[in-house]
């Protein structure tokens, strides 16, 4: 099977504008979670999100960097920050095709979870509602501004990327999924580079409301927004939202060699399982996670004391506890060598972006040779008793990281990702 | 008349993000100012709400340059 690497990377987070700012700030324990004033929020239960900092400067995102007025008109806010993101990745990556042939072996995969909901939720109200102007007010973008798939199709269209045009949507475990897929479309030989991750901006009123009425969402730190958000906690009570992007250039080995690309790390290993349980709930007994990382080392060729840090799911969720009992049974003895984190504690959950999110926060972790913190994990619940590198950032040798995530539906998915050297 | 013609420019100016100078009264939206066809039902949709008319469907397939838009519009509102 041919060997895939991770050779460019881009993010758009609540912590910032960028990968490097975002990890930089991740590191220092900083938090993106803050109350909301986008939006009105006076009737909603849960009342925080970990929303991008938006403005001019360092580490804020500006549209316009990315994406023209007129383009801009086009797409709502999951496809802008999926733009950027790839962005960000492919200029990283020094990927330029040269010709044809090159653009037929580039390809995109990038999901969503939920996609453009603020768009369909603003057009429901246009065409149905006492005054919102009916159906010829509606415009003609609606659905070109809201479907999943037009992240990938248009970042394809900016860069003339002619290979295989995909995208994932597995609910809050899109982005592992999407670059486990993509790397297995280099694996077999339908692409030599794809263009990975997952994006989403469902933090509007519908989705709140949504979320809320699932009974998913943290509502008990309104007035302590950094504190909203902290996995394996005794009083943690729900996850925060959050919205961005996590994209990265996956290559075939001897391709990233050829052009002397730098190489970050190699995606080893990829698990997917389903609970078959519930809609929204993950298995009590962790079955599902637990053959999904099993299925991640057994491609990956590794035993549990191969890996080193584990990046949780870690939602601030009853659900935190179930992932932990999976990770216990899945590592056996070697759990007590392991640290895990849930980087979700600083940036909320992204959902259908988290996994992509998260999966360049463990490539960062096995590169730099550091782990980065739970924040707020000051009384942890019972059996929560491995390395979960609470509130402060830890140096230490990564050799390998996996990355879990699961989502509604029962859909779970693991990477591993290994040093390269 | 001119006062048509300016909103009509104005607006073609904003949802196609051209040059000023680009806008010429023979220009046409799609040959001329990179537009495509939802590019053009937005523009009509633009118009029916600058000039508070409705322009149906086999009146707005005609629109295909800035004239035929003040033309239009002139006649009908």
């Amino acid at each position: 099977m041919r060997r895939v690497v991770v050779t460019g990377m881009g993010m758009v987070s609540p912590l910032a504008d960028g990968v490097n700012t975002s990890w930089t700030k991740l590191l220092n324990a900083e938090s993106g979670l803050n109350a909301i004033e986008s939006f009105d929020v006076s009737d909603l239960p849960a009342k925080i999100a970990g929303q991008v900092p938006l403005g001019d400067g360092p580490g804020l995102f500006n549209a316009d960097t990315y994406i023209t007025p007129k383009e801009r008109r086009r797409v709502d806010d999951f496809i802008v920050y999926g733009m950027a993101a790839a962005q960000q990745a492919v200029e990283d990556s020094g990927w330029a095709p040269q010709g044809d042939e090159d653009r037929y072996r580039t390809g995109v995969l990038i999901g969503s979870g939920i996609g453009g909901l603020p768009v369909l939720s603003a057009g429901s109200l246009t065409v149905d509602c006492e005054g919102g102007g009916g159906v010829r007010r509606l415009s003609p973008f609606f659905i070109p501004a809201s479907l999943i798939n037009l992240i990938s199709g248009q970042v394809s269209i900016k860069y003339g990327f002619q290979g295989p045009n995909h995208a994932v949507v597995t609910a809050c475990s899109t982005g592992a999924h999407a670059i486990g897929d993509a790397a297995r479309l280099i694996m077999w030989d339908d692409a030599d580079v794809m263009v990975a991750g997952g994006a989403e901006a469902a933090c509007c009123r519908v989705g709140m409301a949504g979320f809320s009425q699932a009974k998913a969402l943290c509502t008990t730190y309104n007035d302590n927004p950094t504190a909203g958000s902290r996995p394996w906690d005794k009083d943690r009570d729900g996850f925060v939202m959050g919205e961005g992007a996590g994209v990265v250039v996956l290559e075939e080995l001897e391709h990233a060699k050829a052009r002397g690309a730098k190489i970050y790390a190699e995606i080893v290993g990829y698990g997917l399982t389903g609970d078959a349980y519930h809609i929204t709930a993950p298995s009590p007994t962790g079955d599902g996670a637990y053959r999904c990382m099993k299925a991640a080392m057994k491609r990956a060729g590794m035993n549990p004391e191969d890996i080193d840090y584990v990046n949780a799911h870690g939602t601030s969720t009853m659900a935190d506890v179930i992932e932990l009992a999976a990770v216990k049974r899945a590592f056996g003895n070697a759990v007590n060598d392991i640290s895990m984190s849930s980087t979700k504690s600083a940036i909320g959950h992204l959902l259908g972006a988290a996994g992509a999110v998260e999966a360049i926060f463990s490539i960062l972790a096995v590169q730099n040779g550091v782990v980065p913190p739970t924040l707020n994990l000051d009384n942890p619940d019972e059996g929560c008793d491995i390395d979960l590198v609470p509130h402060q950032a830890k140096e230490r040798k990564v050799r390998a990281a996996l990355s879990n995530s699961f989502g509604f539906g029962g859909t779970n998915a693991s990477l591993i990702f290994k040093s390269f050297d | 008349m001119s006062d048509v013609a300016d909103r009509v420019k104005k607006i073609v100016i904003e949802h196609l993000g051209v040059d000023e100078s680009k806008v010429a009264d023979n220009a046409s939206f799609i040959d001329d100012l990179g537009a495509d066809s939802l590019d053009t039902v937005e523009l009509v949709m633009a118009f029916e709400e600058e000039f508070g008319c409705e322009i149906p469907d086999d009146a707005a397939e005609k629109i295909l340059t800035i004239q035929n838009a003040i033309d239009y519009i002139s006649a009908n509102s």
